[in-house]
């Protein structure tokens, strides 16, 4: 296997044992804009040994992506290295003359990107993008070049090589251009490979499978790899170490699994505490740990610790700035705290919810519900939502989507509803044709008891004022145009919730009371917010016609994790203080069997299982639902190792054209004869616990 | 993501002086304001400008060089190039501000209602739009303003019926666009009518494209217009406008006054609307920085 | 991709029928007596010109049967007969057309040879004193009027400075070059005849410039915004990151995608061309079809502007469709 992927048996490596291949010292990478210097990398130090694997995690505008490419060089133009050193090979790659650069890139250093989707150049074929990077080095030929890179596109799973290599990238999916990315990445066997999120933009099987592949590729090719992540699951199914940066800074650094056991560092702890575990679930505990604030302003850092206004451990000395010192043999801390041998305790376990909010649901609804706990509020029955395509020629056939293929649920008062599935699976359409933004092609949506599916927008208003929607981007989710006064203030004055503008004026009020912004809020414009704080902003309008039910379709997943904690920590609260049902879409799965009572999972737009949210990951019956649980990586090193990973090859059916039959089949282990020919029925197994499989629990 | 978005960084661009920005950024607009606000001053007070009118003959002054009487010359009938020129200013700034807004008025409705329709209209407008489109414009506003006869008012006719299609397709491509963000799923939800949404929210966000457009567009409106003056087909003759002005100077090399300030003066009012829409754009739409 | 074509060529042809519906529509419903305004003044105060033409183009009956017997006549290629030369159309426009396409080709290779390396530059350039020349010629170049622009190249380089030849196609006393493709560049060669060649030669460079100038305006903006576009686009920070040079980078990088809109400015730019045409040869005096739109215009010649619009609009719709086949040459995405 090794020897098809070896340009020669000799070792490309120059670097003795033991001395590392890649050594940054105090590296500094600026950025001169309008409004001033933006230090996005400042001062940071660290070492990888040959064939190691290090990670580094920071949340978005720490400076991680900024350091990676700086390593190459890679930076644009505002930004500028203005400090340090990169020893690669012992040669200062800061010094290098343009020259002998470009040998160390796609040489000597390689990189993965984040973005499969627009990595690849859209009109060259795979195969010239693959052969130039292996030519340019001077080592092959075309043609030694071309049959290299079929090899190594079969090694890095693509079947049929020989044909993959004149496809052009459009033909792939974002899964498959990522296996091409690494494919050109090992081309020139480098010593050092920087991934930089290469599984972000991903669904969560194929996560698992590039995961995987880059694990093999650093066993049998010996090569370093810095994988930078925002994710601490996937950081500790790869690296050895980890380096955490926070504000262009390192603020702690160490061996993966010391450091997701124990954290020594306010930040870290932070950060491993906001996300919610899959692999475990303490009832009763709903709320997630978080810290406030937000990172400083890059333009005016402060001078002491840069983490010291959010820290919950800070102390007096906190206002000096801290230096990264070793706090333990093979582990570096910044921070006075641990550096002074005081340790960060686990947080508490639960924090209640403010008691006077649970006492007074009516604020809320005033008199006119009354919030029957159990109640079936909505019932889908067969809905199916097929769109058309557009036509590519003049006389061709009318192609589909098939995005809902026949799914029934119910959801009751009071409930949380998770909504699974990797992209594609049809939960946002099905979100969109709950909330009536699309008509359904078939089936019934009964909301209180009226059928909503094909009723006019006219017919639907009434119950416009029961049901909300929040939305995924907080970006495009609000009217760049209006203020947020306006966004809250224009649905109460179209629905009468209010009647007049002393009214308006004080709900507004307390709506940003409830999500909690500030009043002065109000006259400021979207873009003056955060992604959080939009969010908030955005659950405010769902709020302010006090619906009894709000969907939810990927309400965190464009924020870094602990702006996803309040988030959901603030759709908990409100739930308990409202009475609240939600439908939660998301593909995070952890954070789904978090907030959920019952969940869902859906693959290529029909219900695959649904049960107990605790039932569900604990005994899942459906292979599918198997697959997707054990592909979610876990922060925790322990665990991580032990784990047995179930692999789910392959990629979703087009939605175009999808399997007759179970639409599982196709990647199903266990299917027969019957999975191809009849769908399975959605069938209660267990009490509460229903599964569309004509083998339930036998995978 | 880029690496300006994953520091919070807005601006990409090279560090420069800021003179020098800030000339790129006020400098050439405003300038290009100025040279619209200074012609719209001119052509509405053209008869306080100059002692002559503009439809003045004097045979025995015809073709003089500019001198001290006349500023820039006289044409072949003695008639004083500046007060003519002055006086053109009134019909170009005329045509060209008309043509363009009717048109971008009229062309935005239309593409909004074939955006909010779908199905038949929507087909039938946009194929009406692409086979106005399928003539150059030039060659078609010809056509139609020969077929409808010489005079200002035909010529304008026959520019907007090539003209509003651009605006039509333009605004239901934004239209589309919009639609399908998150913002107007929202305001779906809240139940809002689609005439409602259309209004408060749609437009509001389509129309810095617009106002682009037709800022960019009144130059190139003007342009057209001059050119079918200059093939005989805009102004019935006596009438002061630039395009015809070249066309009567067009075979006078030796006296090329005649014809070379009217082509100057559009030169120059096509320029001020260039320079400012550029402002505007760049205004609207930091990013996109073209010149 | 043949299907792809096929299926363009099907849009191109319906469109080209429809087109002759907007002339026959424009012709026979705008003006007030279609009889009138075909004929011209004095053939219609003839009653038997009248008579004959109104039988003809059969005027009494509904506008579908007349749309028919149009397209009838089309079909054989008669286009009408032109007032003021009291010939067929389609022979006036035959006769012209080549000093135009000659005129029309050179301006725009001029513009695209001199437009793309100028737009490249200027972008991979930026702020430099590169970019601010090409600025302000495409500036210069979409904002002066075309028959404004060659007046003042005529009366500099001809009448004040006299280092380029007058107006026409060739100087007064020289004789054509024997007639086989119309083009005085081709025919001369092919006659071995250098001194018509060179005279030919010396005659295009300033009404091509001039026709140039307007295109090369637009080419060079949308080449330079397209590059620097695609310079910022993921797939060129993973070609640096192979180590490629600058220079590969750019060519075979970043060019084929930044040209992908170029191309299609194609459509655009010959109509730039075209309206230019009308203004340079009727200061140049090109005995072209520029100079005949010109000339039927001012004389209200209407057979004749309908029979030009028609056929630019056809011409303009091959070209379209030329540029929708490149376009899915250049770029795999279009045809899956």
């Amino acid at each position: 296997m090794q020897d098809l992927t070896r340009i020669s048996s000799a070792e490309t490596a120059t670097a003795q044992d033991g001395a590392a291949i890649l050594d940054v010292r105090d590296l500094r990478t600026y950025f001169y804009t309008d409004e001033g210097v933006v230090r996005a990398v400042d001062g940071i130090s660290y070492s990888v040994p040959p064939g190691e694997t290090l990670g580094i995690v920071g949340e978005s505008g720490s400076g991680k992506t900024v350091a990676a490419l700086s390593l190459m060089r890679l930076i644009d133009d505002p930004a500028r290295i203005v400090g340090g050193e990169i020893n690669f090979d012992g040669r200062d790659v800061v010094k290098l003359s343009d020259e002998e650069l470009r040998k160390i890139r796609g040489g000597g250093i390689a990189m993965v990107f984040q973005d499969p989707m627009t990595s690849l150049n859209p009109v060259l074929n795979i195969a010239r993008q693959l052969v130039e990077t292996m030519v340019v080095h001077g080592r092959l030929t075309e043609e030694q070049a071309l049959e290299r890179a079929i090899k190594l596109l079969g090694r890095m799973g693509i079947t049929a090589p020989e044909r993959a290599v004149d496809s052009y990238p459009h033909q792939f999916s974002g899964g498959m251009r990522q296996r091409v990315m690494l494919a050109m990445g090992f081309s020139n066997e480098p010593q050092l490979l920087i991934a930089d999120e290469p599984t972000t933009a991903l669904d969560v099987t194929i996560q698992a499978q590039i995961l995987e592949l880059i694990v093999e590729l650093n066993r049998d090719f010996k090569t370093a790899i810095v994988l930078i992540s925002h994710n601490l699951g996937v950081i500790a199914s790869v690296c050895s170490r980890v380096v955490v940066m926070y504000a262009g800074e390192i603020v702690e650094e160490g061996p993966t699994e010391k450091i997701l056991a124990d954290p020594r560092h306010p930040y870290t702890w932070a950060l491993i505490n906001a996300v919610p575990r899959i692999d475990r679930h303490v009832p009763g505990q709903r709320r997630l740990v978080t810290i406030d604030g937000t990172p400083p302003d890059p333009l005016n850092m402060p001078a002491g610790c840069r983490f010291a206004a959010r820290c919950p451990f800070r102390i007096e000395k906190c206002e000096q700035h801290p230096e990264l010192l070793e706090i333990a043999p093979g582990r570096k801390s910044r921070c006075w705290v641990t550096q002074a041998g005081g340790d960060l305790p686990p947080p508490e376990t639960s924090r209640g919810a403010p008691a006077e909010a649970k006492a007074r649901p009516d604020v809320h609804h005033g008199s006119e519900t009354v919030i029957k706990r159990g109640e079936r509020m909505l019932e889908l029955r067969n809905v199916v939502k097929h769109f058309p395509l557009p036509k590519t020629t003049l006389f061709g056939k009318q192609k589909w989507v098939h995005a809902i293929n026949g799914v029934s649920l119910d959801i009751a008062q009071g409930e949380t509803v998770g909504l699974v599935g990797e992209s594609g699976c049809g939960k946002s359409t099905l979100a969109r044709v709950i909330a009536r933004i699309h008509e359904p092609t078939a089936g019934s949506v009964l909301f209180h008891g009226q059928d909503i599916a094909h009723a006019s927008q006219a017919q639907v208003r009434p119950l416009r004022r029961r049901m909300q929607m929040v939305f995924q981007d907080p970006y495009a989710s609000l009217n760049p145009r209006m203020t947020v006064g306006d966004i809250l203030g224009e649905p109460l004055r179209f629905h009468e919730v209010t009647h007049n503008e002393k009214e308006t004026r004080e709900r507004i009020a307390e709506l940003l009371d409830v999500v909690g912004l500030p009043q002065k809020a109000a006259a400021r414009y979207p873009h003056e917010f955060s992604g959080g704080q939009r969010q908030r902003i955005s659950i405010a309008r769902a709020l302010s016609v006090r619906p009894d039910f709000i969907i939810a379709d990927e309400p965190i997943s464009a924020l870094d994790v602990n702006i996803q904690a309040q988030i959901i920590n603030l759709m908990i609260d409100l739930q308990e203080r409202f009475g609240l049902t939600y439908l939660f879409i998301a593909h995070d799965l952890a954070v789904v069997r978090h907030i959920s009572d019952r969940v869902v999972v859906l693959y290529l737009g029909s219900v695959m299982e649904i049960a107990p949210a605790d039932t569900l990951f604990a005994e899942p019956l459906h292979p599918y639902t198997r697959y997707l649980i054990s592909a979610v990586p876990i922060p925790d090193a322990t665990v991580e190792a032990a784990r047995q990973r179930l692999p789910l090859q392959g990629e979703p059916p087009s939605t175009v054209d999808p399997p007759s039959g179970c639409p599982f089949r196709t990647r199903c282990p266990i299917a027969q004869g019957i999975c191809a020919e009849v769908m399975p029925p959605v069938a209660e197994v267990r009490p509460n616990h229903f599964v569309a499989c004509h083998f339930p629990g036998q995978f | 993501m880029s690496v300006a978005a994953e520091t919070g960084v807005t601006a990409v661009d090279k560090p420069k002086s800021l003179w020098r920005r800030n000339f790129r950024r006020y400098g050439l607009p405003g300038f290009g304001a100025a040279i619209i606000v200074v012609w719209i001053l001119i052509a509405a007070f053209a008869p306080l400008l100059t002692p002559y009118a503009p439809d003045l003959v004097d045979v025995t002054k015809r073709l003089q060089p500019p001198s001290q009487m006349h500023w820039l010359g006289t044409d072949m009938l003695g008639r004083d190039v500046l007060t003519r020129l002055f006086y053109g200013a009134r019909i170009s700034l005329f045509t060209g501000i008309v043509v363009v807004v009717v048109a971008a008025v009229f062309g935005t409705l239309v593409g909004g209602i074939a955006a909010y329709s779908r199905g038949r209209i929507e087909e039938v407008t946009m194929r009406i739009t692409d086979l106005v489109l399928c003539f150059p414009p030039i060659i078609l506003a010809l056509a139609i303003a020969a077929a409808l006869g010489i005079g200002a008012v035909n010529t304008i006719i026959a520019m907007l019926v090539v003209w509003w299609p651009k605006f039509a397709r333009l605004a239901r491509s934004m239209i589309i666009v919009q639609r399908s963000q998150e913002y107007v799923e929202a305001a779906m939800v809240v139940g809002y009518s689609p005439a409602r949404i259309l209004i408060r929210h749609i437009i509001p966000n389509s129309v810095g494209p617009l106002i682009v457009l037709v800022t960019l567009d009144v130059g190139n409106a003007i342009i057209t217009f001059a050119g079918l003056s200059f093939l005989g087909l805009g102004v019935v003759p006596p009438t002061p406008e630039w395009g015809s002005m070249v066309a009567e100077g067009r075979e006078l090399i030796e006296q090329w006054w005649v014809a070379a300030f009217p082509g100057l003066a559009i030169l120059s009012i096509v320029l001020g609307f260039n320079f400012m829409g550029d402002g505007v754009r760049d205004w609207l739409d930091p990013k996109s920085r073209r010149w | 991709m043949p299907r792809y074509i096929v299926s363009r060529l099907g849009l191109a042809v319906v469109m080209a029928i429809l087109a002759t519906l907007v002339i026959f529509l424009i012709a026979n419903t705008v003006p007030g007596d279609p009889a009138l305004s075909q004929l011209g003044d004095l053939a219609a105060s003839n009653p038997e010109f009248l008579k004959a033409f109104r039988a003809k183009w059969a005027l009494d009956e509904p506008l579908w049967t007349r749309y028919f017997i149009f397209l009838k006549e089309l079909a054989h290629g008669d286009l009408g007969i032109s007032i003021a030369s009291q010939r067929p159309v389609l022979d006036d426009i035959k006769n012209y057309a080549p000093a135009t396409i000659e005129l029309a080709t050179v301006g725009f290779l001029l513009s695209a040879i001199i437009g793309v390396p100028l737009g490249v530059i200027a972008a991979v350039r930026r702020d430099s004193w590169i970019d601010h020349v090409a600025r302000f010629l495409s500036l210069i170049g979409v904002s002066s009027p075309t028959f404004w622009l060659a007046f003042i190249v005529l009366a500099i380089f001809y009448g004040e400075l006299q280092i380029a030849p007058g107006p026409g196609r060739l100087d007064p006393i020289a004789f054509a070059p024997t007639n086989v493709t119309g083009l005085f560049l081709i025919d001369s060669i092919l006659a071995g005849d250098w001194d018509t060649f060179r005279d030919a030669l010396a005659h295009l460079i300033l009404p091509s410039t001039v026709l140039a100038a307007a295109t090369l305006g637009l080419i060079t903006r949308t080449t330079r915004a397209s590059v620097l576009e695609c310079m910022h686009q993921d797939y060129v920070r993973v070609a640096r990151a192979k180590g490629l040079t600058e220079g590969k980078i750019v060519m075979r990088h970043i060019l084929p995608n930044a040209l992908i809109p170029v191309v299609t400015l194609g459509g655009l730019a010959y109509a730039n061309l075209l309206a230019g045409a009308v203004m340079t040869e009727t200061i140049f005096s090109w005995p072209g079809l520029g100079r005949y739109t010109f000339r039927s215009a001012a004389a209200l010649d209407f057979p004749a502007i309908m029979g030009i619009t028609l056929v630019v609009a056809v011409t303009y719709l091959i070209i379209n469709l030329l540029v929708d086949i490149s376009y899915a040459l250049l770029d795999p995405r279009v045809i899956r």
